[in-house]
């Protein structure tokens, strides 16, 4: 799936593309990581690269830092070809996944760091530089060493000495991956919030599907070097175009069928369909299904009895796994309703079976 | 938790070995640095005229005064030549890095009276140097100052001292995490910027340890200068060596060992609290 036969947001329009990526892969000698990426990023815009790790997301990010060049293709940021420029003639900074804070400097000449080598005006920097922290609320620990500090304020400091030098795009390498799991919650939408207020643009790269979801205005999916999807989290979870996204981007059933005759058929389910006769393959999410007491369908809905295998309790919801009599497990979820067994009736609308390709 | 026996058993060895063949020893020389020598004799009165001959005399003080000329001479020129190398190799060395470092650390495995002799074949009179220097028609005649001087000496230690300053510097290059030079070179240092404000700084430990074995190794070598060195050349540990050898004045030699002693324990004093001031970890 190439990300040009996507439909994308009207957000990204060529006029405010702040950065294109055209054509770009890179190999390390045989192997090829990257291939073909084509991407356009908005200003303003909040876009994550998600990918399981190898699929080339941090290669695609070093490229436009300038940490590796490509061996094809062109990177351009604001009408100005960025690949040939060196790492420290682009106007983009990095948050690196592990900081990469300087040990030897305190946390005020870490952030001064980027405006001192640019040569700023000395009497501008200590101002920019204790608005910095206060922005990542770090001002108090400005005489601390790096190396006194937590991961989560670690992490502060790597930002606001990134956000300091005013980027025209922020790169984040997998920045929250070294959090544990409350502060990375807390660290997301204070993220999310000092984006949207800053008005720089973001570059986020993780392999967090739901940190995507939660962050992203839209997401990139890779999968071994090439783009899989390209679209919003909304789009992306309601209309996944293949069947690795379906199953990447939250949770799916994959109905795997046959279409004769008008008629899809996948096991015990059938529906009609008005498309062409041949193998098809759906992805049906497992909130979409539902319990049927009385047995009833209305004409759009599929109906199935299933049994119950498994009951995995998950605090406001519950995620059943359900037989439905051809040996092909169905998961259900279903807002927490109590211990469950046996055989029951099931229904979901045809609507909500999406159309993927493998 | 180890018991007590298990300790003093494991604790023994070292402790008797530091005994025996450390502290023994200095309290001799120390002790000797007080007595005298009468007609070839000890004689175990306690005084200081060891070290008031030692202040009188100024051929001593001018000998240590050269020594350390010389010794400083040693470690900042195989810093110079020690520093690039390493840096070049941890850095810039790629796929050839394991190879150079082979390079660097194979003269070690060359016994030192070996490589001194060379330095004589080289830098003598009949020697390669002046025999090219000849043949190119830069000199007429032997150019009699490459052998038997304090320059001999500092190139003969240079030579032999380089690796050992390689050693720690490259180790402590190797240590600095690449995201900092990336983080710096993200901020808009230059390569330049970087090295002077990232690198260098962070291989302090590194540089000070290497600049510290040059320069101490340097200082009690006496070798060389009596291979190369000539009149000009004498280090204070060729004098050390006659008054304990053919002078026969062990308690004179015992307290000028205890002057240099000295130096260089206040020298690795004073380095370790700049490596202490320069590391981060």
């Amino acid at each position: 799936m190439s990300s040009n036969a996507i439909p994308q947001p009207a957000l990204v329009d060529a006029n405010t593309s702040l950065l294109e990526v055209r054509a770009v892969a890179k190999r390390f000698g045989a192997r090829e990581v990257l291939k073909n990426i084509s991407l356009n990023i908005a200003a303003g815009e909040f876009l994550t690269l998600l990918g399981e790790s190898g699929s080339g997301k941090t290669t695609l990010l070093r490229l436009i830092a300038g940490f590796d060049l490509p061996s094809g293709g062109e990177i351009w940021m604001s009408g100005e070809r960025l690949d040939t420029l060196p790492p420290y003639k682009r106007r983009v900074n990095t948050v690196f996944q592990n900081y990469a804070l300087f040990p030897h400097l305190s946390v005020r000449d870490n952030v001064a760091y980027g405006l001192r080598v640019q040569g700023a005006p000395k009497k501008e920097i200590p101002a920019r530089v204790g608005e910095a922290l206060h922005m990542v609320k770090m001002t108090e620990f400005a005489s601390a060493r790096p190396s006194r500090l937590s991961g989560g304020q670690q992490q502060r400091v790597a930002l606001a000495r990134a956000l300091v030098n005013r980027p025209q795009l922020l790169l984040l390498d997998e920045p929250l991956s070294a959090l544990d799991a409350n502060l990375r919650k807390q660290m997301q939408s204070e993220l999310k919030a000092l984006q949207r207020e800053i008005g720089i643009t973001f570059l986020f790269v993780t392999h967090d599907q739901e940190e995507a979801m939660a962050l992203s205005d839209r997401i990139a999916l890779l999968r071994d070097g090439a783009l899989e999807q390209v679209a919003s989290p909304r789009e992306i979870y309601a209309h996944p175009s293949t069947a690795y996204t379906a199953q990447f981007i939250g949770q799916t059933n994959l109905l795997r069928g046959e279409i004769r005759r008008s008629i899809a058929t996948c096991g015990v389910l059938r529906w009609p369909v008005e498309e062409a006769d041949g193998p098809v393959l759906f992805s049906l999410r497992p909130e979409t299904i539902r319990l049927c007491p009385d047995g009833k369908r209305q004409t759009h809905e599929v109906k199935f009895r299933g049994n119950i295998r498994q009951q995995i309790y998950g605090g406001s919801s519950e995620l059943l796994e359900v037989d439905s009599g051809d040996g092909q497990i169905l998961r259900v979820r279903l807002s927490a309703s109590g211990p469950l067994t046996g055989e029951h009736d099931f229904v979901f609308s045809i609507a909500d079976l999406i159309r993927v390709v493998d | 938790m180890y018991s007590r026996a298990y300790k003093t058993i494991v604790s023994a060895p070292p402790l008797f070995w530091v005994a025996l063949f450390l502290l023994l020893p200095y309290a001799l020389m120390f002790a000797h640095s007080f007595w005298t020598v009468q007609d070839g004799v000890l004689d175990h009165h306690w005084n200081l005229g060891n070290y008031q001959k030692l202040v009188a005399n100024p051929l001593y003080a001018e000998v240590l005064f050269r020594t350390m000329r010389i010794a400083a001479s040693v470690m900042l020129c195989s810093l110079l030549l020690g520093y690039p190398l390493a840096y070049y190799l941890s850095f810039h060395s790629g796929a050839r890095k394991e190879f150079l470092y082979q390079l660097v650390i194979v003269p070690l495995w060359v016994s030192y009276l070996v490589r001194g002799y060379a330095w004589k074949t080289i830098l003598g009179s009949e020697g390669v140097l002046n025999g090219f220097l000849q043949y190119a028609h830069i000199t007429h005649e032997p150019v009699s100052f490459l052998l038997y001087s304090p320059f001999a000496v500092i190139l003969m230690l240079t030579h032999i001292y380089t690796p050992f300053v390689f050693l720690p510097i490259y180790a402590s290059l190797e240590h600095i995490p690449r995201p900092l030079v990336e983080a710096s070179e993200d901020l808009g240092a230059s390569p330049f910027s970087t090295f002077f404000r990232v690198i260098l700084p962070l291989s302090m430990p590194g540089l000070l340890a290497g600049a510290t074995f040059a320069f101490v190794l340097s200082l009690g070598d006496f070798l060389a200068p009596l291979l190369v060195g000539g009149s000009s050349g004498t280090m204070i540990a060729n004098i050390v060596q006659t008054l304990f050898g053919a002078v026969y004045d062990w308690p004179l030699g015992a307290a000028i060992s205890v002057c240099i002693l000295l130096l260089t324990l206040s020298l690795l004093f004073f380095t370790q609290r700049l490596e202490k001031r320069w590391s981060f970890k």
